[in-house]
This record gives structure tokens, C-alpha cells and sequence, in this order.
């Protein structure tokens, strides 16, 4: 059970602001019913630029409610530009704070704040766009939006990126990246690892580089196949070459080939050596897979 | 406010009966059964006494069973003394709707070195029993399928499995936690090698339960010390734990059939009124396949955690497969195993009775439902009126 202030109890069983405003000035839409959680959010200005009216339609849980809830609170009477200064904080401490897991709730608010404004600003023309490389493909998160909420919250730890804005918490397959972009923001600050990286190391010993691949399989490349009904075994090592087999939804995936040259390789090179190369070992294909059906 | 609790697959009510039964064995005969001293040597014969009333329901042998801590544990036990038993196979074979006790487990597994397989379900929850046989192989160390998943209820046919397994010569592990005191069991008469069963679950207590371990099952113990349990599963024993188990095993054997029918009458209409007086809703798992206390639903384009709220100020006790309730994510791996597409999986609620309920209170969530279920979508983007 959730530690939920009476404030939030509030807020998620007496939502104020519910609907949707008709012929809107702004329309802010944000996550999807895969998420779990998704915010239509309306304003419409008066006269002297103000936010005159806001509503809310919120699918999620009692926290996604109750700080959609607040958002348009907080932001009725504000013009544009001092609304686009409440930040997903603002909206946790109106709460009198969430449960860590549930931060990304707050951010859900403050992002479809800006999708609003900015259709509002373009005419009602351009929808929110995904801006920069998706780094987490189980939740359609950026490395702008992880930098961003990094930076805002002071975060420090992959868990803490996962619990404002998702990113690592399907798969897990990219909390190698949400670490090195971590480190990047908080730069030479030495850290406790929450999660252990391989470290490349310049000269390895083939036990050493072996261990290492199969550590980087296990960490890094098993948990993303996994997500999507397939798995991978590591055959043998020859030399540069690794020789990989893979099963379940991947042995047949006609996607296959994709997954092995973009995802493995890759991140066998970043974490192992970059002299790698991937190669399917064709015998164990052609055993039996889990189908899906 | 009344407490109405429909959610006995997480933990049960503990019969006072049960109660009674432990009582003494806290503050009077608190001996050690291991000493040699009257005193403790006494409970020695409580122990027993308990061991044949799970036997009595399992129709196995007293000296196939051996007390654990819990489900978790047996099912450990189970899976990692059978790989220790035998370190010449390499190969695993379980299902993609395990309870994590069996799944991460098996999941590790595979960090050192053996082959796992999932096997899928489909659309009902229910198991290719041709996949099973086609990776059945002289590899395969161990097989271990639920009897009765705890989210949905669907039963998986053990005997079959367990004849399949038989005839390859590999071991056959069922956790069974959900199962036992539902279904009736006869283990004399079956091939199962292994069943995993959990105090909890049976209007028992919490922290004890059994692995039933065939007699000439090879199986390195799981936790090492002391002699106790012969040998195969050392720590003095949780007496009053194993004594009030010992009686809820019995309780189940005695009621098993009259309380199951009744159980099933409140759950059938409760799950009737709900799929009728609730539009965009749909029964999760093999509907004709289930444990008779379960129902499984799901509600469309809305959120389980929101709708265990909004129970819970009714007094109504459930459960999800969302992803809110569980701290992680992702919603319930046992409905996306089942291809239940992401809106309906979010908003799956799991309702799970016992004896101890009432039509009174199957009436009453009947009455409360279907309004809570409209305040939500009056507030989910995703209904378009
Ligand atoms: C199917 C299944 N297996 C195992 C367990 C774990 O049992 P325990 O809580 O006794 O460790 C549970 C209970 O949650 C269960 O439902």
C-alpha cells in the first residue's frame, strides 16, 4: 500500500477541473494506455492572456489524478509564461510529496503543461514531439527528457531517474545508458554505483574477456531480448568473434538479424572491446523455440 | 467500517481453530524437539502428528514431507536441490506465468549457464502441452509448472505433466501454493515428484509451509545445519508454525468439497454481475479451468490502482496486475504473457474469496462496483462519450 498524503486523497477523490474544455487555446497530450498513464490537458485564455479555465482527463493510477488535478490548480489564473515555470517539484510539494516511485506522475503533469503551451504557440499545429534519441524503448523516453529530470531533481542513481520518468523501469536493457548519462551530468563527482557497469578495460586476458561478455549478456543485452518473448546464450568465443545463439521469439524473428548487428554487437563493443563481431551460431537456430501465439 | 476481503490468493484469514491448536506451543511447550530431555523431546510427537495430517491431505506418505518456511522456500528448494542432484543436466523447463518464487529463480539460472525455457500460454491462460514435449529432452534436469496460477486462477493439468515428464525420466516440481485445499489431491496415484504448499494460503499461518519430496527423488538440501527434517532441511523447526499448519491441512481435507462448491456459487455471481452491469470489461483466463475462488478482470481504460482505492474506502480488499500496484512498471507478466493487450491489463482487478465470506458481502461489491467503475471513465481520456 502507498504512503498517500490526506492531501492527495483528496485531490484523487475530489479531482477538481475534470473534462475538457471546448475549442481550447492549448491541448497538452501526454503518455498512452501501454504506459499506463496518459494526461489530456485544455486551457483557454482570457482576454488579458491568462489562463482563464484548465481541465484535466487523466488513465492512471490515484497519484496520475491527483497531481493532473493540481496542475490545473496551480495554473488557473497564471499567464503562459509564469505557468511555464511550474516545475514537477511545484506540483509533488502542493501534495506535500509523493511516494519516490510515483514522481513520474508529477512529471507527466509538467510535460503536458509544455505540450499545451506549445500548441498553443503554433497555432494549434504542431503536436508534442519526442525530441533526441530514445534511450529507454519500453517507455519512449529521450536522453533530453532523462538529462532533464536529472538535472531538475538532482537525481543521482539510475533508480531515481526510473522513478521520475520511467526510463530503465521495463526492460532494463538501458540503464547501462541512464548510468553513463548520469555520470556525464554529475561529471568527475565520485558515486556510489547503484548498478555495476562493466568497465571496459584496455587489455584483457581471454578469460577476463570472456567473463566479461558474458557479464555484459546477462546485464545488459538478456533483460532487453527478454522484454519482447526472446532470449540469447552465449556459445563461444573465438578470438575477436562471439558466437551467440538466440531463442525464443528471436530465433525467428525475422528481425534478427537487426536485433544481433544493433543491439548485441553494440553493446558488446561499448562494454567489451570494439573489435567484437557478432555471429549467430546457425546450428542452435535451427532447434526448437518458444512460439508465440 | 466492515472489512470485506476478497483477496484470500494474497493470504487467508487464519481459522481459529488453527489458533487454538498453536497456542500451547508458545509459552508451555516451548521445548526443542531436537533435545533429549523429556521436555523437549515431546513435541517431537506434535511435529509428527502434523506431518500426517498434511499427508492425509496430500494422500502421500508422512515421510515425504518436509517443513519449510513458506512457499518461496519450497519452491527454491525444490528447483536448486534437483539441478545440485543432478549436475549433468543443463536444462530447465518452466512457464512464462510463474509466480516469482519459481521465475526469478529459474531466471538466475541462466546467469550460470543453464538453459531456461519458458514455455508460453495462450490467450485463456492455458499451456501448449506439444511445446512441453517437444523440449522435453535427456538434457532436461527439471521441469516445474504451477498447478493453479494466482492471478488468474487457471489450472494447468499437473497429471498430464507430470505423466510427460514421467515417461523422459525428468523430474516433475508443481508449486502448488494456490491449489492445495482447492483441489483435491491424491499424490499416491500420480507422478508428480515434487509439490510445493504454503501455510498462508489455507487458513493457516504465515511462515511455514511444505515441499513434498517423493520417496527416492534425489535432491541435495537446500539449507544445511542441523539434522532436523532428516537431514533434508536443517533449523529448529517453527513448532507452533508446523502444528497450526498441520491442523489447517486438516480443516481443508475436512471441508474441501461442501466449501469449495459454496465458494463457487458467491464467486460465479459475483463475476456474472460485474461482467454484466460493468460495459468494457472482460474476464481474464479459462473461464471452465479456474480455481473455484478466483475471478480475474479487467476493466478498460482505467487503472487498477485507482479502482483499489476507490474499494478501499468501502472496506473492499482486491488486488491488480497494474503496474502502479506492484512498484514496478510494467503490468502483470501473466496477462502480457496471455496477450491481454496493455489497456485491459492495467485495469485488471483480482477478486479472490474464501470460506469466510458472505453473499451479504458479494452483494454489496455487486452494489458498489459499477458506480466506481463510471467515476473513473468520466475521468480517463481514453472514453470518448
Ligand atoms: C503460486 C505461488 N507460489 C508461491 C508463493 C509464495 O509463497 P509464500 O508467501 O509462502 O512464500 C505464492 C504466494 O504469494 C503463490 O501464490
Amino acid at each position: 500500500m502507498w504512503e498517500y498524503t490526506d492531501k492527495l486523497k483528496d485531490h484523487f477523490f475530489n479531482p477538481r477541473n475534470v473534462g475538457e474544455i471546448k475549442e481550447p487555446d492549448g491541448i497538452g497530450e501526454v503518455g498512452s494506455l501501454a504506459c499506463g498513464d496518459a494526461l489530456r490537458l485544455t486551457f483557454k485564455l482570457d482576454k488579458n492572456g491568462k489562463i482563464q479555465d484548465a481541465k484535466f482527463k487523466t488513465f492512471g493510477c490515484a497519484s496520475a489524478i491527483a497531481t493532473s488535478s493540481v496542475l490545473t490548480e496551480l495554473i488557473k489564473g497564471k499567464t503562459l509564461e509564469e505557468a511555464a515555470k511550474v516545475t514537477n517539484k511545484d506540483i509533488a510539494d502542493y501534495l506535500g510529496g509523493l511516494p519516490e516511485q510515483k514522481m513520474h506522475c508529477s512529471v507527466m503533469g509538467r510535460e503536458a503543461l509544455e505540450a499545451a503551451i506549445e500548441n498553443y504557440r503554433t497555432g494549434g499545429k504542431k503536436k508534442h514531439e519526442l525530441e533526441g534519441k530514445v534511450i529507454c524503448t519500453c517507455f519512449g523516453v529521450t536522453e533530453n527528457e532523462i538529462e532533464r529530470v536529472i538535472r531538475e531533481n538532482d537525481l543521482t542513481t539510475v533508480e531515481e531517474v526510473t522513478n521520475y520518468c520511467k526510463a530503465g523501469g521495463g526492460c532494463g536493457g538501458c540503464r547501462g545508458e541512464i548510468e553513463k548519462i548520469i555520470e556525464k551530468i554529475q561529471g568527475d563527482r565520485e558515486k556510489e554505483k547503484q548498478i555495476a557497469v562493466p568497465q571496459k578495460a584496455t587489455t584483457l586476458t581471454n578469460i577476463q574477456k570472456i567473463q566479461l561478455i558474458q557479464q555484459t549478456i546477462n546485464e545488459q543485452i538478456r533483460p532487453a531480448l527478454r522484454a519482447h518473448g526472446g532470449n540469447i546464450e552465449l556459445i563461444d568465443v573465438e578470438g575477436n568473434k562471439v558466437i551467440v545463439a538466440f531463442r525464443g521469439m528471436c530465433a525467428q524473428c525475422k528481425l534478427a538479424e537487426f536485433t544481433m548487428k544493433d543491439v548485441v554487437e553494440a553493446r558488446l563493443r561499448e562494454f567489451v572491446s570494439k573489435d567484437l563481431f557478432v555471429e549467430e551460431d546457425k546450428e542452435s537456430a535451427q532447434q526448437p523455440h518458444n512460439h508465440m501465439t | 467500517m466492515k472489512t470485506i476481503y476478497f483477496d484470500n490468493n494474497a493470504t487467508t484469514k487464519m481459522d481459529e481453530q488453527v489458533l487454538e491448536e498453536m497456542k500451547p506451543l508458545f509459552c508451555e511447550l516451548y521445548g526443542n524437539p531436537s533435545s533429549m530431555h523429556t521436555f523437549g523431546g515431546q513435541i517431537g510427537r506434535r511435529i509428527s502428528k502434523a506431518r500426517a495430517q498434511v499427508a492425509a491431505l496430500l494422500g502421500c506418505e508422512p515421510g515425504e514431507i518436509i517443513f519449510t518456511s513458506g512457499g518461496t522456500e519450497s519452491d527454491n528448494a525444490a528447483i536448486k536441490g534437483t539441478l545440485a542432484a543432478l549436475p549433468n543436466r543443463r536444462k530447465v523447463i518452466t512457464t512464462r506465468v510463474e509466480h516469482p518464487a519459481v521465475l526469478a529463480v529459474c531466471r538466475e539460472l541462466e546467469n550460470h549457464g543453464y538453459m531456461v525455457v519458458e514455455l508460453n500460454v495462450d490467450k485463456l491462460g492455458r499451456l501448449d502441452m506439444a511445446e512441453l514435449e517437444e523440449q522435453l529432452d535427456e538434457n532436461t534436469a527439471l521441469v516445474t509448472i504451477m498447478y493453479a496460477n494466482n492471478e488468474t486462477g487457471v489450472i494447468f493439468p499437473a497429471e498430464e505433466i507430470a505423466a510427460l515428464a514421467a515417461e523422459k525420466g525428468v523430474i516433475f516440481h508443481t508449486d502448488a501454493v494456490q491449489a492445495v485445499g482447492k483441489i483435491p489431491l491424491d499424490l499416491k496415484h500420480s507422478n508428480i515428484d515434487m509439490l510445493s504448499l504454503s501455510g498462508h494460503k489455507l487458513h493457516g499461518p504465515k511462515g511455514v509451509g511444505v515441499l513434498f519430496v517423493r520417496k527416492g527423488t534425489r535432491l541435495s538440501p537446500f539449507m544445511l545445519g542441523g539434522h532436523q527434517e532428516a537431514g533434508k532441511r536443517a533449523g529448529t523447526e517453527n513448532v507452533p508454525g508446523i502444528v497450526g499448519l498441520g491442523k489447517a491441512c486438516e480443516l481443508a481435507q475436512k471441508n474441501i468439497k461442501e466449501e469449495n462448491e459454496r465458494v463457487k456459487k458467491l464467486r460465479d455471481k459475483l463475476e456474472q454481475a460485474i461482467l454484466e452491469k460493468c460495459p468494457d470489461c472482460r474476464l481474464n483466463g479459462d473461464k471452465d479451468n479456474r480455481l473455484p475462488n478466483t475471478s480475474n478482470i479487467s476493466f478498460e481504460y482505467i487503472e487498477g490502482e485507482a479502482i483499489l482505492l476507490m474499494l478501499d474506502q468501502y472496506g473492499i480488499c482486491a488486488s491488480s496486475g497494474s503496474a502502479c500496484t506492484s512498484g514496478s512498471l510494467e503490468p502483470s507478466h501473466v496477462l502480457r504473457a496471455m496477450g491481454v493487450p496493455f489497456t485491459a491489463a492495467h485495469g485488471s482487478i483480482r477478486f479472490s474469496l474464501s470460506r469466510y465470506n458472505t453473499g451479504e458481502e458479494v452483494n454489496f461489491v455487486i452494489y458498489k462496483i459499477p458506480a466506481i467503475i463510471n467515476r473513473l471513465r468520466e475521468l480517463s481520456p481514453f472514453v470518448v462519450k
